[in-house]
């Protein structure tokens, strides 16, 4: 990574002067996007807060452009670095604008007043986020997805050349989310502003950043670009996942597989297959899947959920030694669930259907009356 | 901001001098005595020409205005200013509609070492400096405030911070009624009319120092308009605009003391005044901004003691209400309707 704009050198942050993360060491390029994930309470906060000098870092550095953040003036950090914070907000009597136009404070004079260049800088910031039209609106009667967008003006007001964003899109619904991000990155790639936030949501995480660090167990468990650090292991140690798992391809968790031995087994592919592993999870039987090919979108989910899955080698027939897992799995079951593949795709399912009838195990296409089937 | 907002504004400015205009002269105008209007300015502006013999004039219309309702109608502007403006820091300190100097238990703290020092010198001093009486009420108003501060760190809640208020405002009560079984009779005297609330009885010196201390004041807090401004959206966005956030709660602290400190020394507490004129005030401006609201509130605060003062007079002419009395009538029921409103706002 050339010349980094942002870097922490050995940073150690915590509360009281006890440390909660130890010996950070970032860097971020100008116009960057960083985010930082991590389970709660695993320091994320405590990170952002000692970069934006909310509380005292216990040892280490943090570089704007080279320059000490620690050391600088409140006045010339603050025409560097605005904030987006958790805070939840109720001013008084105070419109979108008001709100936006708080940004300007480290650039007006002694009473505060706005310029004709003051508020056009605030208005076009409230356009950058698409909320002009909330001008005149009064703050507190806004919703919260829109309130997050008007305090990004007001971040963006603040003309910074880092935006420090502590879980922006919490509360937020998916709209507003996908806007925010969307914004975020249009700014970071146009402008040259530099994103450092925290998320919640690993998905979004790995799509809006160029850095992800992890934080967990008071260090930092990995950074660098996601489609190097971030993975379905990662995840799982990161946040303990024992039951239940993520899918970083579809940017998705499943919940625990249900115990036991499988009791239905379900012909699916292309996807069909996936709102059935979930309705089974969901009914807790137990189940084994195939055959899926390798690369098959089934499998991300039916890998995690399922008691078992036949699976084979991509782009290829499945071949005799499927063939019979397949059939034994059927079997040992108390009904299969057609998920109605395409057979052209999946020539595998015929003869597989055929099997089970010749068994006389019941073939069923939805979940409605799984119970009665298995009873 | 547009056109409406600018007329708006002008015209709740305008509406607040020419009221404390008229409510000037009508307390020095209104009494058991009733002076005409062109009596009063003769009097007020011909005041060398008039004791000199050059210009004839009421010896009684004179006396009533130079001795009593001038100095009076003054005192209560002043110290009025400061409760609305005193009011104003504290809501914006607590970002608490319903926080105030009477409230919080900031008076009743400045009351108690009032009545602790009056008994403590009172046996050595016959009459305490006003200094000193002012210094006493300032420390007892830091002292609430800064129990007030201590546990209002743990209490997010609007109304609980306001309980915390009045519990200590009840220990500073309790305090101060134990030291008065100390006091000699003289001092009762004063101690009661500390206790009731009331502009009468200040001397043209009480007037100048109250002056002195309040105008001041005042001055600091317009000058602090901006950062005040950006305390709005809380201190983590204060903090990350620059401003030094640990310095300037130091400063407000001080300043609404000062404030309140002052108006509890001269007139003993008055309730309501620091609550119920920002509130007017932000409803009629329908802005919170700080360098529309500071003005407004010392104007209004003062139009608003001096009305109430002129009630308290002459409502049951000859015997007079104390002011506190009339604050209260009026400024509670706007306490109970902006906690019934942000009740409802917060439900919604």
């Amino acid at each position: 990574m050339s010349e980094a704009y942002f870097e922490t050198n050995g940073l150690t942050v915590g509360y009281g002067g006890r440390p909660l993360i130890r010996d950070i060491s970032l860097s971020l390029k100008r116009g960057g996007i960083m985010t930082l994930i991590g389970p709660n309470g695993a320091g994320k906060s405590t990170i952002l807060k000692t970069v934006t000098r909310r509380i005292p870092a216990i040892s280490g550095d943090v570089l704007l452009g080279g320059q000490s953040l620690l050391r600088m003036r409140g006045r010339d950090l603050a025409r560097k670095m605005a904030v987006v914070l958790t805070d939840r907000l109720r001013p008084e009597l105070m419109t979108c604008f008001d709100v936006a136009a708080a940004g300007r404070y480290p650039y007006t004079g002694s009473f505060g007043l706005l310029s004709a260049r003051d508020k056009s800088i605030v208005l076009d910031s409230l356009a950058q986020v698409n909320a002009s039209n909330l001008a005149g609106a009064d703050f507190n009667s806004v919703s919260d997805g829109e309130r997050q967008l008007v305090l990004l003006a007001r971040a963006i007001a603040q003309e910074p050349e880092i935006i420090v964003l502590d879980e922006p899109t919490s509360y937020l619904d998916i709209r507003h989310k996908i806007e925010l991000l969307e914004v975020l990155r249009g700014m970071a790639k146009a402008r040259g502003v530099t994103v450092l936030m925290s998320l919640h949501e690993l998905d979004m995480a790995s799509k809006v950043s160029d850095v992800m660090v992890c934080v967990g167990d008071g260090a930092v468990a990995a950074s660098g670009p996601p489609e190097d650090v971030f993975s379905d292991e990662l995840v799982r140690r990161l946040y303990h996942l024992e039951r239940g798992s993520y899918s970083v391809a579809l940017g998705s968790a499943e919940l625990p597989r249900p115990e036991g031995q499988p009791r239905v087994f379900v012909l699916g592919g292309g996807g069909r297959g996936i709102p059935l592993y979930r309705g089974l999870q969901r009914a807790g039987v137990p189940f084994s899947a195939g055959i899926l090919p390798e690369n098959d979108l089934d499998l991300a989910v039916a890998g995690p959920l399922a008691a078992e899955v036949v699976t084979s080698p991509p782009f290829a027939p499945a071949g005799p030694r499927e063939m019979e897992a397949a059939r034994a799995l059927i079997s040992s079951s108390k009904a299969v669930i057609d998920a109605g593949a395409p057979a052209e795709h999946y020539p595998a399912r015929d003869e597989l259907l055929k099997y089970a009838r010749t068994l006389g195990i019941p073939i069923i296409e939805s979940l409605e009356h799984i119970t009665e089937v298995l009873r | 901001m547009g056109r409406g907002d600018v007329l708006r504004r002008g015209a709740v400015f305008v509406s607040l001098a020419v009221l404390f205009l008229l409510a000037v002269v009508w307390n020095i105008n209104t009494g058991s005595v009733d002076i005409p209007v062109r009596e009063i300015w003769r009097i007020i502006f011909l005041r060398r020409e008039i004791e000199s013999g050059a210009v004839p004039a009421d010896a009684a219309a004179f006396n009533i205005i130079w001795k009593l309702r001038l100095k009076r109608v003054l005192l209560s502007a002043v110290l009025g200013g400061a409760l609305a403006l005193s009011g104003f820091l504290l809501q914006t300190f607590f970002r608490n509609p319903i926080a105030g100097p009477f409230v919080l238990g900031i008076s009743s703290g400045a009351r108690m070492f009032l009545a602790l020092v009056t008994i403590a010198l009172g046996a050595y001093i016959p009459s305490l400096p006003v200094a000193v009486t002012v210094a006493a009420a300032f420390l007892g108003s830091m002292l609430s405030m800064l129990l007030v501060l201590a546990f209002s760190g743990r209490v997010r809640n609007m109304s609980m911070l306001l309980v915390i208020g009045i519990m200590i405002s009840y220990i500073c009560s309790a305090v101060t009624d134990f030291l008065i079984n100390f006091a000699k009779e003289a001092e009762i005297v004063n101690l009661t009319h500390w206790s009731m609330g009331s502009f009468s009885g200040g001397s043209w010196r009480d007037v100048g120092v109250s002056a002195l201390v309040v105008l001041p004041a005042a001055l600091g807090v317009f000058l602090l308009a901006k950062p005040i401004s950006a305390y709005a959206l809380g201190e983590g966005y204060a903090q990350s605009l620059g401003l030094d956030v640990r310095r300037f709660r130091v400063v407000l602290i001080i300043l609404s003391s000062v404030l309140s400190a002052c108006v509890t020394a001269f007139a003993g507490p008055i309730s309501f005044v620091g609550i119920a004129v920002p509130h007017i005030l932000r409803v009629l401006l329908k802005s919170s901004k700080p360098i529309l609201m500071i003005p407004a509130s010392f104007l209004g605060g003062a139009v608003f003691c001096m009305v109430c003062d002129l009630i308290a007079r002459t409502v049951l002419s000859p015997t007079e209400l104390s002011v506190g009395t009339v604050t209260s009538a009026l400024g509670a029921p706007v306490v109970i309707w902006l906690m019934v409103s942000r009740r409802r706002e917060q439900s919604e």
